[in-house]
Formats: structure tokens, C-alpha cells, sequence
């Protein structure tokens, strides 16, 4: 913190009230309501509410519908984690090559970055679509793909539309660490290391593992969250729920089943997973890189 | 410049990139521009018709929606209204938040640095109904507020503030104590202005967050008045040419702005000078 600063005064209050003022009404009372919501069971008139301890969590491991939602979801942020991740850094590294049009080809390449996930989906659904669907017909005549039938198909689908706009994020940020790599240690690598490939992995990479994993956690919370759009613009959970990720499960059950007490019990078990994740990041993985 | 490989093998993958993200903008939109019984007969367009202007009018102007009561011009003139008021608020409640937090010194600063900071972890989709039962107590449904108001607290952009501002060397706040300002003098004749360019990237950050919600949007609107354009591509009725013209549309506002606008997002968002 600063050493210089204002003492406390009544103007501090005036400063901290908008943004207080929303997050006290608008997200932690909500925040309650979930609690409240996932320990209690409506009766079905909705005129009285039962304090149920932990039923509404135990009614979510009993569902088979959750686990496969979990699977879906870890294999999901897994693979699109890994794929942007890696089309993302290969594109920097080459960008970063480049002596001239790096700027252009920054332009080029972000864009897509900006476009909604639900925008996306529909996109997809075009590519996907068994009328006209360009991949839907180049994927069939190669193995006989069809999504509305085949898990394995779906996942393909949904992992190519969720990948997409997410490998500009992974660029940007891996160029910018590039960027900010001193060009003295790589000119001194150079020396010690012949081959550019092994000194990308053994210099240049390690460097860039703060913003790797930043990027792990952005790219995951991308896939647990953002790709809500995607998922309700494309598949919609085809074939029979298997592609809904606990997020979209959780919307659903609540929506259209109007289970608040189980929507609420998810929406508890997604915090804690995610407050697992970001425990983990600080803990582990913060303390054991290098920062240059 | 330090090479890895030589930079012809370079231009190679960029390009093959960019490849990837434009066709299917591409082909799409070159689809938009033929007639509905090209497509169903012969599938994507790669090359332009010559239907550009009569599609795009008959989506923008004519009436859409499930009951048809709203045109994708008014549906444009929603999502603007609220990605605008969803970088206003948040930018101009970040801020302040952010001073507070690094230029007084407040008894419970820890304890208020959580209370904000926590909620990184609960994003609206984990709390979308009780938020939507707190928006119909509060008569906010179907209102630009309701639009608004829940997703403008943004932790992100606070944190990017605090970041910011503890960059700024401690004798600016010296130097403007002799001179006898006090805490509002100091925030809106030093800082505001010293922060100019975070803010502008903070507020294309919020923008296109606010631009591209759907969840939210289809939730907190029955009516179709104050339908967006994300929301209102899944519910859009019309022929396919007309569905393609849409989503060309609905994607250049925010692209536009990041394109136009990079240099400041780039240069705020990792601060480098």
C-alpha cells in the first residue's frame, strides 16, 4: 500500500457507495437466497418452505444426470484449456517472429475476441447444421459423424465452437508475455543453445508460465461459465443431456423444473469447486514459478 | 530481432490463423447476400449476391421477434443502451472503489478488499435466480435498469484500477497535499485524468461484456420491447438469409470497437507504456 494516504474521512463513503451499494443488493442477497434456497425445500404450493439440512445436496449425488454433467464439464475446460492454449502460444510465438505486418496480423487475429458466445453458437449451428452444414458433411463423409446420435460427435462439435473466438484471448496474452521477456536473457540464451526449439522450452517457456497460468484460470472459467451461450444456441445438451455442463444443468433444473432448492445446492457446489480451483492456483502453482 | 525459425514459415501459420477466424465470418456473410432458395439448394455462398441491400433493410427495419413487435433496429438500440450503461457504471463505481482502496487509509481495509473481491468467484450465472426474484421485488423486470444495474459491479475493473494506481508514484499525492487539495480535488484534477487510458480500455471491457450478455437479457426481459441483439438471434423468426444478416450485424458493434479502439485496450490492459 501507499506510504502516503488520506486519512479516513466521511468522502470515502461517498466513493464506496455505488459499487457497494450494487454489490450488497444485487449479488449478496442474492448470495443469501441461494443459501437459503439450497438448505430449505418449497412445498409444492410454494406457500411454505422446510429447513431440509442437506437433502437438495444429496438428491444431486443420487442424480446420475450430475455426474454426467461433471464429466462433460472437466473434459470440456480440459480440452478447450489446452487446445487455445496451444493454437494460442503458436500463433504468438510465430507473431512475435515476424519483422514486419506484426501489427496487422495483432489486428487480425484479436477480433474475434469480441464476439458473443451465444453469437458463436449460432454461427456454429450453420457449420453443424445437417442441410447445409459444411463441417457436418466434410466430418460424415470422414467417419459418419453425426451429433444427434453420438456423444463423442457432440463433444467434437462443441469443442470446436468454443475454441474458436477463445484462442484470440490466448493470443493476445501470450504475445504480451513474449513481449515482455528482456531481450538480453534470450540473446544470452543463444549462446548456451544451439537448437531454437530446445531453448523455446527451456528458456522462453518457463518465462512465460505466469501468463500460462493466468491463462489456465481464464480459459477455465470460460468453460464453465461463458460457454452457456454456446451450448443453448447449439446442442442445447443433444444427445440426451450429455453435453450440459453443471452450469447449464444447474439453469435448467431451475428453470424449467423449477427446482430452486436443487438449482441452489448446484449453484453451491460450483462456487466451492471453483473457490477449489482458485485455492489451488495461489497455493501451488503461484509459489512455484518463476516471474522475470 | 531474435528468430526461431525462419519468419516465411512464420507468415505461413499466421496466415493459416487467420484463415480460421475469417472464413467463417466470411462465408456467412457472403450467404447473406443471396436469396433463402440458394442456400437450402446449393448450401453456403462463398462468392456475394446481389440480395445485400434487400436483406439487410428487410431484417433491420421490418417487424421481428416471436410476436413480432420489435425490429432489430430497436433491438440494436437495447444491447447499445446497455452495454453503455454497464461501462458507465461500472468504470465510474470501479474507480471510486479503487481509490478508496489504495489512497485512504480506512480501518477494515482487508476486510472491504474480500468483501469486493470475493465475488470474482460467484459470476451471475450461479445466482441467476434469486437475482432475478430480487429484481422482480424491486419492480425492476422488463426495465433497462433491470438490464444493467446486476451485472455493473465488476471486481475485474476495480482490480485493474487498484493495479493502476499503485503504479503512480507516492509524491504525486505530496505534492497535490501542498498545494492543499483535498480528497475530491486529488481524485477528479489527479487521477481521473492520469488514468485516462485504463479507463478507456476498462470501458471497452465492460462494453462488450455488457454487449454480448444472454443469460441475463432472456431472464430479466418477458417483453419483447427490451429485447437485445445476442438474446433476440436464438428467438429471431424469418427466412435463413435474413438469420445470417442478423448475426453478421449483431457482431459488428463489438468488433468494430475492439479494432478501432485496440490500442488503448492492449495498452491498459497490460500497462505497458
Amino acid at each position: 500500500m501507499k506510504k502516503v494516504q488520506f486519512k479516513s474521512n466521511y468522502s470515502q463513503y461517498f466513493f464506496l457507495a455505488p459499487q457497494l451499494g450494487i454489490l450488497l443488493i444485487f449479488l449478496y442477497w442474492p448470495i443469501i437466497q441461494t443459501f437459503r434456497d439450497a438448505f430449505t425445500m418449497q412445498d409444492a404450493f410454494g406457500f411454505g418452505r422446510q429447513f431440509v439440512w442437506f437433502d437438495n445436496f444429496l438428491f444431486i449425488f443420487d442424480d446420475p444426470a450430475y455426474f454426467i454433467a461433471f464429466k462433460f464439464t472437466i473434459i470440456y475446460s480440459f480440452v478447450i484449456t489446452l487446445v487455445t492454449g496451444a493454437i494460442g502460444l503458436l500463433l504468438a510465438v510465430n507473431a512475435n517472429n515476424v519483422m514486419h505486418g506484426k501489427s496487422a496480423y495483432k489486428t487480425l487475429l484479436i477480433w474475434p475476441y469480441a464476439i458473443a458466445p451465444a453469437v458463436v453458437g449460432v454461427m456454429a449451428n450453420y457449420f453443424f447444421s445437417e442441410r447445409f452444414g459444411l463441417l457436418y458433411h466434410l466430418f460424415n463423409d470422414l467417419w459418419g459423424f453425426n451429433w444427434y446420435e453420438s456423444v463423442f460427435d457432440s463433444y467434437i462439435y462443441l469443442i470446436i465452437a468454443g475454441s474458436w473466438k477463445q484462442i484470440s484471448a490466448n493470443f493476445i496474452f501470450f504475445l504480451a508475455g513474449l513481449q515482455a521477456i528482456q531481450k538480453s536473457v534470450i540473446e544470452a540464451s543463444i549462446i548456451d543453445c544451439k537448437s531454437s526449439f530446445r531453448r523455446f522450452w527451456t528458456i522462453t517457456f518457463p518465462l512465460l508460465m505466469p501468463t500460462t497460468f493466468f491463462l489456465i484460470i481464464i480459459n477455465i472459467t470460460y468453460a464453465f461459465f461463458d460457454t452457456f451461450g454456446i451450448i443453448d444456441t447449439t446442442t442445447i445438451g443433444a444427445p440426451s443431456g450429455e453435453t450440459r455442463t453443471l452450469v447449464y444443468k444447474a439453469y435448467m433444473d431451475g428453470f424449467r423444473g423449477l427446482d430452486l432448492g436443487s438449482a441452489g445446492a448446484q449453484s453451491i457446489m460450483m462456487m466451492l469447486i471453483v473457490l477449489v480451483i482458485t485455492i489451488f492456483q495461489f497455493r501451488y502453482i503461484e509459489g512455484k514459478i518463476h516471474y522475470n | 530481432m531474435i528468430r526461431y525459425f525462419s519468419s516465411n514459415f512464420s507468415h505461413l501459420i499466421l496466415l493459416i490463423g487467420i484463415f480460421i477466424m475469417i472464413i467463417p465470418v466470411w462465408l456467412i456473410f457472403a450467404s447473406s447476400t443471396h436469396t433463402a432458395l440458394i442456400i437450402n439448394t446449393q448450401g453456403l455462398q462463398f462468392f456475394l449476391g446481389d440480395k445485400f441491400l434487400e436483406n439487410y433493410t428487410k431484417v433491420l427495419l421490418y417487424e421481428g421477434g416471436f410476436f413480432k413487435e420489435i425490429t432489430a433496429l430497436k433491438m440494436f438500440l437495447n444491447s447499445f443502451l446497455m452495454a453503455t450503461g454497464v461501462a458507465f457504471l461500472s468504470v465510474i463505481s470501479s474507480l471510486m472503489t479503487a481509490y478508496v482502496l489504495v489512497y485512504f487509509r480506512v480501518k477494515y481495509a482487508t476486510l472491504l478488499f474480500w468483501i469486493i473481491f470475493i465475488t470474482i468467484l460467484v459470476p451471475l450465472e450461479l445466482r441467476i435466480f434469486p437475482t432475478y426474484s430480487v429484481m422482480s421485488t424491486l419492480n425492476l423486470v422488463n426495465s433497462y435498469w433491470g438490464l444493467i444495474i446486476p451485472i455493473s459491479a465488476s471486481a475485474i475493473a476495480t482490480l485493474f484500477f487498484r493495479q493502476f494506481y499503485k503504479t503512480i508514484p507516492d509524491e504525486l499525492l505530496e505534492s497535490a497535499k501542498l498545494d492543499g487539495a483535498n480528497t475530491w480535488r486529488f481524485f477528479i484534477d489527479f487521477l481521473v485524468p492520469l488514468s485516462k487510458t485504463m479507463i478507456v480500455a476498462m470501458f471497452i471491457f465492460m462494453f462488450v461484456f455488457g454487449y454480448n450478455q444472454y443469460l441475463w437479457p432472456i431472464l430479466v426481459t418477458s417483453s419483447e420491447q427490451y429485447w437485445t441483439v445476442v438474446m433476440g438471434l436464438k428467438m429471431m423468426s424469418g427466412s435463413i438469409v435474413n438469420k445470417f444478416a442478423f448475426v453478421i450485424m449483431s457482431m459488428i458493434p463489438p468488433v468494430l470497437i475492439i479494432i478501432v479502439l485496440q490500442k488503448y485496450f492492449i495498452k491498459g490492459i497490460f500497462q505497458d507504456k
